[in-house]
């Protein structure tokens, strides 16, 4: 049991990411509520940032930018990670824009954000 | 270093460039823009070829400025190349054959935006083929996703719109595995470059460390790219997206977005995590077992559907389920069939999209079967070309099709056991139901019209006529030279490692 408590206190952050991607992967999947679903997609991102961003970082370094000319590398985290982060940021926000368009599209044709009743209009309708 | 080798950074520039470029210039332009930016890429790459071939070696291309571990990086071999001639050849046809319904079914200011997405589409592909680069991979995978959607929406009704929802809500489930596979390859091995990882993989699995994690990681990138290249039970978004949308969309969707992803996935598995451990892994089971039922289910689904277009777009599902079972035979052999199975099936499937349009378009602007009796008397080129894509997918000798199955064929005789005879029989019986439904297909084109069947008004393509009777020749071609190409993907996985 205590074991257990050590393991889950050392990878707290990882937990909670895989937790958080659980919870932003079921929304998106199974939900009905288009906005809903694009906040699933949100955690579901900002659980992989999560994860990405607490592989890069280690307890008392800081960025590496020089400024005060310590050029060791001991003193400094991984900034790919981070770099991994924004450029993923890029991508999901312009992701999340096509889905918001594509949703305030549907809205506008079948008055409803119920992603089922649309399909069920959509089906009843001709072409 | 010679001038040719920066072909593909400079195809990857100019096509990102033209996307913006075409955003500003009259639509007609774009279009034609479009086109003839495929077949220069198609040209550059040919050229690449050639040199490659002389001088029987793979190399990297470092883009900026930072070596190896660090920066980001191109690799260039045979297969690469000879993957990237085929399908800007496919985008070209794709382009050029949709391009009249472009103009007749997309509204007047989002014309532009159709010709930027294809650019777009042209970029992710041949940046996606090239790549060296996990991440780099992960971001094209996004904006082809993203372009893909575009594509299908273009044609505004209410059936594109629900299934382009559908299809992002996919893609998006996949492209979260896809980061979250390689966040935790990047924090297994510490490198996002292919060939870096490959090392550490290969340390990790000497050792015997990390196994469930490796499992864990193959399984992720598969269940995501499988999502997005429609593998079966992921293909819910699939019919109405290619039924509903313009010829060019869903013969571009069909022949290169889903192969691209299959290229990259084979790429992950053989180069980045290696075929060895690959070879050890149970995942290729499972992938295996996927392939197997796509082929049937795809065709079971092809079978039961009375519209043309949604037809040809269950038959990508089991031709999808064709390359995983190659792929999942966990031999090189297999690997092969499947690559050239991708290159096939692309040039046969776009010339069926467009085939297609044009037999409704002479039947009343109609998919329905009981419409398009006697189309392929209205507009021969159509119908001989349909017949031609539907001979070679069944697996008519000498067509392409068929000598993939035998590739296929000869890969499960080489696995032995019980794979051997699961994918024998699949074969024969998915062929069979090939056979029934496009056969049943070819046999309505050429029955005599209703009695009171009158011929609408229609504007004949010549641009569609000439991109139809461009990929059927390419089709035959990729026959008759079925053993050079053979040859040319067996040298360029060899240079894989």
């Amino acid at each position: 049991m205590e074991n257990f408590w050590q393991v889950m206190n050392q990878h707290l952050d990882e937990i909670v990411a895989v937790i958080l991607f659980g919870v932003g992967f079921t929304t998106l999947l199974l939900h009905r509520n288009l906005i809903k679903k694009i906040l699933g997609l949100n955690i579901m991102d900002t659980a992989v940032y999560l994860f990405l961003a607490s592989l890069g970082y280690v307890e008392g370094r800081t960025a590496p930018i020089l400024t005060d000319g310590i050029t060791s590398a001991e003193k400094y985290i991984n900034p790919v990670p981070s770099g991994l982060v924004l450029t993923g940021i890029v991508v999901s926000v312009s992701v999340s824009a096509l889905m918001l368009a594509l949703t305030i599209r549907l809205y506008r044709r079948y008055h409803t954000l119920d992603f089922d009743q649309i399909t069920l209009m959509m089906k009843g309708e001709d072409d | 270093m010679a001038f040719v080798q920066n072909v593909p950074f400079l195809c990857i520039m100019v096509s990102m460039v033209s996307a913006v470029i075409s955003s500003m210039v009259p639509a007609r332009i774009a279009r034609w823009w479009t086109v003839f930016l495929s077949a220069l890429v198609a040209a550059l790459n040919v050229w690449l070829l050639t040199f490659l071939l002389q001088t029987n070696e793979s190399y990297t291309y470092m883009m900026g400025h930072f070596p190896a571990p660090w920066g980001n990086e191109l690799r260039v071999g045979i297969l690469e190349a000879l993957m990237t001639i085929v399908f800007s050849i496919t985008i070209l046809a794709s382009a050029l054959g949709g391009m009249d319904k472009q103009q007749s079914q997309i509204s007047r200011p989002k014309q532009n935006l159709f010709s930027v997405m294809l650019d777009l589409i042209l970029a992710g592909m041949i940046s996606m083929l090239y790549t060296n680069d996990l991440f780099t991979g992960y971001v094209f995978i996004e904006i082809m996703t993203l372009a893909s959607c575009v594509l299908i929406m273009a044609r505004q009704n209410g059936r594109t719109m629900v299934s382009a929802t559908r299809y992002m809500i996919m893609s998006l489930l996949g492209s979260g595995l896809i980061t979250i596979a390689i966040t935790i390859t990047y924090s297994l091995t510490g490198h996002l470059l292919m060939e870096n990882i490959h090392e550490s993989m290969a340390a990790l699995h000497a050792s015997g460390e990390y196994e469930v994690p490796i499992t864990v990681v193959v399984g992720l990138f598969f269940v995501g790219i499988g999502i997005k290249s429609a593998l079966f039970p992921f293909h819910t978004w699939l019919a109405d997206a290619y039924s509903y949308s313009t010829p060019s969309a869903s013969s571009i969707l069909s022949s290169v977005v889903s192969k691209t992803y299959i290229f990259l996935l084979i790429k992950i598995l053989y180069r980045t995590i290696g075929f060895e451990i690959i070879q050890e892994n149970r995942v290729l089971q499972i992938m295996f077992v996927f392939g197997i039922v796509a082929m049937m289910a795809g065709s079971i689904d092809a079978i039961g559907s009375n519209d043309l277009r949604r037809m040809c777009a269950f038959s990508s599902v089991a031709q999808i389920g064709y390359i995983y079972a190659g792929m999942g035979l966990k031999l090189e052999a297999g690997f092969v069939a499947a690559l050239y199975h991708m290159l096939v099936h692309s040039l046969a499937k776009s010339s069926m999209f467009i085939a297609a349009s044009a037999l409704s378009d002479v039947s009343g602007d109609s998919k329905r079967f009981s419409d398009l009796r006697g189309a392929g008397y209205r507009h021969k080129m159509a119908g001989v070309c349909f017949s031609v894509s539907a001979m070679s997918i069944v697996g008519i000798p000498p067509l392409g099709g068929f000598i993939s199955k035998l590739y296929f064929g000869q890969a499960a005789f080489a696995y032995g056991g019980a794979h051997q005879w699961i994918m024998l029989l699949a074969l024969a019986v998915s062929s069979l139901l090939n056979v029934l439904y496009f056969m049943r297909t070819v046999i309505t084109l050429y029955r005599p019209p209703r009695s009171d069947f009158q011929l609408p008004e229609h504007r004949p393509s010549r641009r569609a006529d000439i991109a139809m009777c461009m990929m059927t020749a390419a089709n035959l071609l990729a026959g008759f030279l079925a053993q050079p190409i053979v040859d040319l993907i067996s040298r360029g996985l060899a240079m894989f490692v």
